[in-house]
C-alpha cells in the first residue's frame, strides 16, 4: 500500500478543489475560491447549438480546464499533463507517478465512477480528482466534492478516464511542476479582478458573459410556444448547471464573493469589499431564480409556467450582475 | 446567502452525501458549509432522472414490439441518447441508426459490438438480449 500522508479536504467544486489542494501539498496555500478567481474564473455562457443530452450548454464558469490554464498563466504555477490514446499505457504511467510518490490530478467522467451515487451518475466527463495512493487493486482517491477520500478499483477508473465523447478526458494525469514560493497579489489581482470583469462585460459574442444572461432569458420567453415538457426541462435544465453541479451555489457567484472578499483583505480595498457583498446579493438572487423554476415546474402543467415572469426574473439578475463588473472594472 | 440559510432538506438524490456550500458568517466573512441538500436541486434532478427513466420505458416498449433492437433499449437505459452513444463508439449517427433495427443488428460482426460493448460497458450477450420485465425505478 503506498498511502501517504495526504491530507484530503472538501471543496465545492471539482476542478479548483483538486488545484486548491494539489498547491496547497506543493506549499503554497491559496483556498479554492483565490484559486477559482486567480484562474478569472467566472463566466456565463449560453450556446445553444452545443448539446449534452438533448439540452444546450450553459456554464457559469469558464472552460473544463480553464482553471489549470488560468492558473498557469496568471500566476506562473507549472503544470505537466499527459494525455494517452491507449488505455493500458495512461493506468501504467499513473501507477508510475504514484510509486514516485506523487499525487496525481485525474480528468474522469462522473458515470462511471462506483463511488458516486446513482443518482448523481450521468454523462458528464469534465470531472476532477486526486489520486493520491494505491492499495492492492484499489486507488485511493480524493474527490474534492465528497466530504471524505474515496476509493475506486483500477480497472473502474480506467474507464472513467478513456471515455470518449464531449470533452473526452483522453486520460488525462497532471501535476505541479514548480510552484512559486509566494506570489505578488498586489500586481495579479487587479488585473485578473479586471480582465474578468471585463470579459463578463465585453465579450462580443453575444452568448458568453452579461449578455449571454440576457440571452438565455430571451430564450425563455420563446419557451411558452414550445413543448410544455421540453419546456420544462429546459428550465429545470438552467437550475440544474447551477446548484446541481458543484457550483458552491448560485453557480459560482458566491465562491467568486468569497474570492473578492479575500482579495479586498489582502489590498486592504473598499471597492473589492463593496463588490463582494454586492456579489453576494446577486447569487441570492440567482438562487431566488432558481426558486421560482422549482416552483413552476412542480405543478407539472406547462401551460402554466409563467414564462416573462421568470425571463424578467433573469434580466433583472442580469442587471445587478453586470453593476458589479461596471465597478470591479474599476480597480 | 448566510451559513444559517444554508438549506440542509436531507434530499434524498444526495444518498446521504454532503455538499461544500460558500456561504456567510455573522460577520460577513465567508466559510463553507456541508449542506445535505435544497429541494430546489432535488426537483431539478429528479426531473432529469425521472425524463431518461421515461425514455428507457419508451425505448424498452419499442424494442418489446419488435420495431428496434435491443441496443436501442440498452443506449436509454445508461442514460445516453444518439450523439452520446455516436460519440463514445466514434461510428457516425446514422450508423448507430441503423443498428437500431433488429434484423441488422443481429447480423453485425463481433468487433463492431465490442464498441458498443465498450461503450455502454455491457457484455454481448446483455446486449444483445432485452430484460423480460421493467421495474420501475423509485424516486
Amino acid at each position: 500500500m503506498t498511502d501517504t500522508h495526504f491530507k484530503h479536504d472538501h471543496f465545492a467544486h471539482c476542478e479548483s478543489g483538486v488545484m486548491s489542494l494539489m498547491l496547497r501539498h506543493h506549499g503554497l496555500d491559496l483556498s479554492e475560491p483565490m484559486v477559482f478567481g486567480l484562474s478569472a474564473g467566472i463566466m456565463f455562457a449560453y450556446i445553444p447549438f452545443v448539446k449534452l443530452g438533448g439540452m444546450p450548454l450553459i456554464a457559469y464558469r469558464n472552460m473544463p480546464r480553464g482553471i489549470i490554464k488560468g492558473l498557469q498563466k496568471n500566476i506562473g504555477i507549472k503544470m505537466k499533463l499527459h494525455t494517452f490514446s491507449n488505455p493500458e499505457k495512461g493506468t501504467a504511467m499513473l501507477n508510475t507517478l504514484l510509486e514516485q510518490g506523487k499525487f496525481v490530478g485525474a480528468q474522469t467522467s462522473v458515470f462511471w465512477l462506483p463511488y458516486f451515487p446513482p443518482e448523481m451518475q450521468f454523462h458528464f466527463n469534465g470531472h476532477n480528482l486526486i489520486v493520491y495512493g494505491r492499495d492492492k487493486n484499489e486507488y485511493l482517491i480524493s474527490d474534492p466534492v465528497f466530504e471524505n477520500p474515496v476509493r475506486c478499483e483500477i480497472q473502474d477508473l480506467q474507464k472513467a478516464r478513456f471515455v470518449k465523447g464531449v470533452m473526452a478526458p483522453k486520460g488525462l494525469l497532471y501535476y505541479p511542476e514548480f510552484v512559486p514560493a509566494e506570489i505578488d497579489f498586489e500586481r495579479v489581482l487587479p488585473q485578473v479582478i479586471r480582465k474578468n470583469a471585463k470579459s463578463m462585460l465585453k465579450t462580443p459574442v453575444p452568448i458568453a458573459g452579461v449578455s449571454g444572461i440576457r440571452a438565455l432569458a430571451r430564450k425563455i420567453v420563446k419557451l411558452a410556444k414550445k413543448e410544455p415538457r421540453y419546456a420544462s426541462l429546459f428550465l429545470g435544465h438552467i437550475v440544474r448547471m447551477q446548484e446541481e453541479i458543484g457550483t458552491g451555489g448560485a453557480g459560482f457567484r458566491f465562491i467568486y464573493a468569497s474570492f473578492l472578499q479575500e482579495s479586498g483583505v489582502i489590498l486592504n480595498s473598499q471597492l473589492l469589499a463593496e463588490s463582494s457583498q454586492a456579489m453576494t446579493t446577486v447569487g441570492d438572487e440567482w438562487r431566488e431564480f432558481a426558486l421560482m423554476i422549482a416552483k413552476a415546474i412542480r405543478n407539472k402543467q406547462g401551460k402554466s409556467i409563467d414564462f416573462k415572469a421568470i425571463s424578467d426574473k433573469l434580466l433583472s439578475v442580469a442587471d445587478s450582475e453586470a453593476e458589479v463588473y461596471k465597478r470591479l472594472i474599476q480597480i | 446567502m448566510e451559513t444559517a440559510n444554508v438549506p440542509q432538506q436531507d434530499i434524498s438524490t444526495y444518498s446521504g452525501n454532503k455538499k461544500a456550500m460558500y456561504a456567510t458568517q455573522e460577520n460577513g466573512e465567508y466559510t463553507t458549509v456541508a449542506s445535505t441538500g435544497w429541494s430546489v436541486e432535488e426537483e431539478v434532478t429528479k426531473q432529469a432522472l425521472q425524463e431518461l427513466e421515461r425514455l428507457a420505458d419508451n425505448a424498452w416498449q419499442a424494442v418489446c414490439s419488435g420495431t428496434f433492437s435491443p441496443l436501442y433499449f440498452h443506449m436509454y437505459n445508461r442514460r445516453m441518447d444518439l450523439p452520446t452513444l455516436a460519440q463514445s463508439t466514434g461510428f457516425f449517427q446514422w450508423r448507430v441508426k441503423r443498428h437500431f433495427k433488429p434484423a441488422i443488428f443481429r447480423k453485425l460482426p463481433v468487433k463492431t459490438m465490442t464498441r458498443y460493448s465498450d461503450a455502454l460497458g455491457l457484455s454481448c450477450e446483455i446486449l444483445c438480449t432485452l430484460p423480460s420485465e421493467r421495474v420501475p425505478k423509485d424516486d
